[in-house]
Formats: C-alpha cells, structure tokens, sequence
C-alpha cells in the first residue's frame, strides 16, 4: 500500500493532491483507481512528448524556422534531431566501439547512481543547515533579521562562480587521515543550492501555528522546546514537505551542474559534456544522460513523497501551498 | 503566597485566599506605537469569582471581556491593579495548570486523535500512559464522546469539535475554568444542547468558570451572575445575580420559566445603559 502510494506521487511534484488519507478500507479501490490514472495521464504526457517531437521533425522545415535571423525553432536533420526510437534505441548498444564496452543503460545507470549518491549527501547536509537555520530565526528574532537577508543573498552567487573556490579551498583540507575529496566539493554545492528552499519554508512552518495553539501552550505552561516539538515541528510538516522537494531538485541540479564545472568523473553532469562531443558522429547518444539526469530527479522527487507518506498524519487538512 | 491585604469587591464571605479569582483595581491599557492612539482596555476592574461559582462576563465588542479572560490566564499582564488565583499570583496559577482554558475556536490539533488532543496537557505534564488513558475515556464519557476518541477532529462537527475542547480544558480536573465564546461559532439548536452540557458538566466537576458570551439569554441560563460591561474604557456597568436554582435543577423548562424572561430582561437593560443601583438589584423579583 506505501509503495503504491509513493509510485503515485512519484509521478507528480504537486503536493497536497494525495486525497484525504483515512483509515478506510472502503476507499482502497478507489485509490488503486486514482492510482492507475494518474500513472496513465503520466504516460500519457511522455507519449504526447514523443508524438510532438516526431511530428515536428517530419512536417517542420529542415533550416528550422528563423525569424529575423534568430531561429526560433530547431533543424529537424537526424543530427539535430534524431527519431525518439533512435534514441531510445541507442540505450541498448554499446557505449563506444572499444571491445569491453558497457551497454549504455548500464553505463547511465551507474553514473546515474553516482550523481544520486553525490546529490543525496548534499542534500540531507541542505536539510540539517536548514532546518538548524530556521530554528534559529524562529527562536530568535534578532536572527532572523540577521540572518534572512543573507540567506537570500547567498542563492544570488552564481554556482559557476563558486565551484572553482570550493575545490581550491577543499584541496587544502586534511586532518589526520581525512582528506578532502572532490566529490565532496560537489555535494558541498549541492548543500548550498538546497538548503535555501529548506529554510525558507521551514521558517514558514515553524510560524504556523496560529496565536491560538502557542497561547494553549503558553497556558500549560510549557518552554521553547516542548512548544517546538508538540506544536512547532508537527504544523511544520505541510511547508516541509514542499521545501524538502525543492531541496532535492536543487541538490541534484547543484550536483550535475558542480560535476562539470569542478570536473568530477563518474557523474550524469560529466558525461553530458563527453557524450555532447560526439554528437556530431553518433546523434542519438548525448539524449542517453538526460534521461539519466530525468531519472535521478523522479527518484529523488519519489524519495521524498515516501517520507510524505509516512508523514502523512501530520498532513491532515493540508492546504495545498 | 496568600494575600489578605485584597479585600474582595463583591463581598464574599471569606478572605482572598480561598476565593477562586480575586480582581483588584485592574487596568489594562494598550500603548499604540508611532502615532497610533492608546486604547483603555479595562479601567479599575473589581471582580472576585468563589469556589464553584459561575460568572458571565457580557458586554459589546470591545469592551475588554476577552483581554479580561485572558489577563487572568496569565496570557497578558495587567497595566495596573492585581489578580490573584486561588491566592496566587497569576503567573503561579498559571504555571501550577490552576485553570483550564476554551477559546472561541476549538483550537484542536489535526494531526492528533480526539483521545490524543484530549490528553495532550496530561501528557505534557508527565501523566503516565495508563493514567492518560483512563481519564480520556472518562472525559470522553462526560462530553458524550464516548465512540470517538479514535477519530481526528476533522472528521467531527463544529459541536463536537469544541466539546473535544472542552473536555481538554477539563483534562487536569481545574477549579477554574476560562471560556472566551466557546459556543460562539455555533447555531442555535446546538448551542443550547452545549449550554445544557456545560450546566451537567460543571454540577459534576464542581469548578468555577468565567464565562465570555455576547449572548444574553446564554448568560442567564448558565450564570450564577453575570457582569454586565461597557467599553471604552472597559469597565464593570454592574453585576446581577441569578438565583436560577443549582445547575441540577437547570433543566430544558428553565428557559421557559418567568424568572429566566425578568433576568434576561435585567441584563438587557443593565446593557442599554441604565444605570445600575448596587446592591439587591431583581433578586426580590421572584
Ligand atoms: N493586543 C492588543 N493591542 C492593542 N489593542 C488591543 C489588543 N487587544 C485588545 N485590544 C483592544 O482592547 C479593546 C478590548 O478588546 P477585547 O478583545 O478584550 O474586546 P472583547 O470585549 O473581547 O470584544 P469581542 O466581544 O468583540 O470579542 C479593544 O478596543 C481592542 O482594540
Ligand atoms: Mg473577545
């Protein structure tokens, strides 16, 4: 039942459409129903995609359309775009023509594994800066006003910018046997772009409760922190959960785009930049990481509306944010 | 910690320690920030509440009544003047769970059960769980939620919502208890059922209550008295007592009786302004 319900936000980032979840045997069908349409109006929106494409690249103009010098629609030659079959197609061959070469789906599929690795570490250290930060500026309000602006700022520095500096300063890390390795850069970047949305809407969260709930708090007489336990964390949940799932975008954003800029091999973001420079001779091959890249962005999404559902009873009465 | 220097205003037989509330002199003025005028909430409020005794506060919007329940819950303090609970300060009261306390909203968890949201002071101040379990069946019991304790407050009618309220402010088993409007959101028919309720409810658990109400047939019905305010400054316009009879004898004929009709009417006219002599006022009527 977890599982069906995780498969069914999975393939949705809106938050809030899981309908009222009861203890209801009655309305199990109902949601395996649900279920299997959503799913269907998924696989419907990757058909019309196909269907879109294909039907451009056989009526559209070769040269693509161009107005006023600047095209505004793409060549439809194979090299420009190649048949979606092709594409897909081409995940079953070989990755190159050495003779010990993996097929590609495997060869994605592990450097998908290893960007969702990076991206994971960056983002449960997004989560715990986050949320560490909200509490802060909900605990105190000189914090907040010292901190909110900052917080802003901070997601105005542009990743490229940053990328080269994380790795001179990581390079010069060792203590004791540790030693700073790239990959860590990478999630450090990841770290960065996530834990904005985290904090922003934990922030939100913790503010929540309306004057109601923390003054019959205030009755019984209890601090800060039960406050924040009984009251806080709980009506936090529904502003969390979006947040989380911003969080995870941006980290695995952050990590593709930090892969290629700090260089790290292994990566979805690495082999995006290889597999470009052959397009000229194999068209179909540089499509094989973005679906990687859409992969690891459906699992991580998929990840969070797991915790969505274990969470879901602090979910009752949601509004959808 | 006892106070015998305040001499309760309205005269009740033993000195302040053993009243229930004891409100001496108090004011409560809003300071309005950066040109923003002050506002006189409450001006020289006298009021002193026994052991088990119910009192209404009525008066218009604005009047203070609701900055007056809660100065006594210790959610505001007082510009001028002193309150006392129980012969404490209102700070201890507070922290000793002296009160229970219903707002105008039901202001139930939604991520809580109703057995859950019934037992959440309890749990917070350390109640073992069988202990917990035990007193929310019963409370469920008294409020007539019997069958309900597992489902989630919004699967509940409004009614129902704020008797689960209700039975939250009486979890701790108080001798006080605070009501700002608790019936306010509801329609007639359901409003009378609760007043009903709380009429058995308190016969039952013999606590005193400070009742905020702009209904003044509702005042009547439940009140020992009932203190009538006027706003701006908020001040007590008087005080009428009700001798309905003992909330046994508080029934659904009450409401038809002449006594009732004579009370009502004197709150009403105590609230249109007309000045109001101390002492025995209506009392003789019947
Ligand atoms: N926090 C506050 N800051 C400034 N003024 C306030 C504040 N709380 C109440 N007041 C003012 O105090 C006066 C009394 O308010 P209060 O809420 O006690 O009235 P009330 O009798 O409960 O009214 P109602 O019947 O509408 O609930 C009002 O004029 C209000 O504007
Ligand atoms: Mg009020």
């Amino acid at each position: 039942m977890s599982v069906s319900e995780a498969l069914k936000a999975v393939d949705a980032g809106s938050i809030g459409t899981v309908p009222g979840i009861v203890e209801d045997s009655t309305r199990r069908p109902l949601r395996g129903a649900a279920f299997l349409r959503r799913f269907g109006l998924g696989a419907l929106g990757v058909l019309l995609l196909a269907v879109v494409w294909e039907l451009y690249k056989a009526l559209g103009p070769a040269e693509g359309v161009i107005v006023g010098g600047v095209t505004v629609l793409p060549r439809t030659t194979d090299l420009a775009m190649p048949h979606v079959v092709d594409m897909v197609g081409r995940l079953f061959e070989p990755v190159s023509s050495a003779a010990n070469a993996l097929p590609m789906w495997m060869a994605v599929l592990q450097a998908s594994a290893f960007s969702l690795g990076v991206a994971s570490v960056g983002w449960i250290a997004g989560v715990i800066v986050g949320l560490f930060l909200a509490l802060l500026m909900q605990r105190f309000l000189t914090a907040e006003a010292a901190l909110f602006p900052w917080i802003v700022l901070s997601q105005t520095v542009p990743l490229i910018a940053i990328a080269p500096l994380v790795r001179r300063w990581g390079a010069q890390i060792e203590i004791g046997s540790f030693e700073w390795e790239p990959w860590m850069s990478v999630a450090l970047i990841a770290s960065y772009l996530a834990f904005f949305p985290i904090s922003i809407g934990a922030l939100r969260g913790l503010n929540s409760p309306d004057t109601n709930h923390i003054e019959l708090m205030r009755s019984y007489g209890v601090g800060w922190w039960t406050t924040l336990f009984r009251l806080r964390l709980p009506a936090s949940v529904p502003y969390l959960l979006p947040a989380l799932r911003l969080g995870a975008a941006s980290a695995v954003i952050g990590t593709i785009v930090a892969e290629v800029s700090i260089g790290l091999r292994g990566g979805i973001g690495r082999m995006v930049v290889e597999f470009a420079a052959a397009a000229g001779g194999d068209p179909a091959k540089p499509y094989a990481p973005i679906f990687g890249a859409v992969l690891v962005g459906l699992v991580a999404a998929g990840f969070v509306s797991l915790i969505g559902v274990f969470l879901r009873r602090y979910r009752r009465g949601e509004v959808p944010a | 910690m006892t106070d015998q220097t305040t001499t309760p205003g309205a005269g009740a037989a033993s000195g302040a320690a053993s009243d229930a509330v004891s409100i001496t002199g108090v004011s409560r003025v809003f300071t309005g920030r950066r040109g923003e005028s002050t506002v006189t909430a409450l001006d020289g409020i006298d009021l002193t509440v026994s052991p088990g005794e119910f009192v209404s506060l009525i008066g218009p919007s604005g009047c203070g009544k609701s900055t007056l329940l809660r100065l006594i819950a210790d959610l505001d303090q007082p510009t001028a003047g002193e309150i006392r609970i129980f012969g404490k300060t209102a700070k201890k009261a507070r922290l000793d769970q002296e009160y229970g306390i219903a707002f105008q909203q039901a202001g139930l968890l939604p991520w809580r059960s109703v057995a859950a949201n019934i037992e959440l002071p309890l749990q917070l101040h350390g109640m073992a769980a069988a202990g917990r379990k035990a007193r929310t069946a019963e409370l469920l019991e008294l409020v007539g939620l019997g069958d309900f304790g597992s489902k989630y407050p919004d699967q509940l009618s409004g009614g129902m919502q704020q008797r689960v309220a209700i039975a939250r402010a009486l979890a701790e088993s108080p001798n006080l208890l605070l009501m700002d409007e608790p019936f306010g959101a509801l329609d007639e028919m359901t409003r009378e059922r609760m007043q009903n309720e709380l009429v058995r409810i308190c016969g039952e658990t013999q606590a005193a209550v400070v009742f905020v109400t702009h209904s003044i047939p509702e005042a009547v019905f439940l009140s020992n008295r009932v203190v009538v305010m006027s706003p701006r400054p908020g001040r007590i316009q008087g005080i009428l007592p009700v001798a309905l009879g003992s909330s046994g004898q508080r029934g659904e004929g009450l409401r038809e009786a002449d006594g009732f009709f004579d009370a009502v009417s004197e709150v009403r006219e105590l609230l249109h302004g007309a000045p109001a002599e101390a002492g025995a006022r209506g009392v003789e009527n019947r």
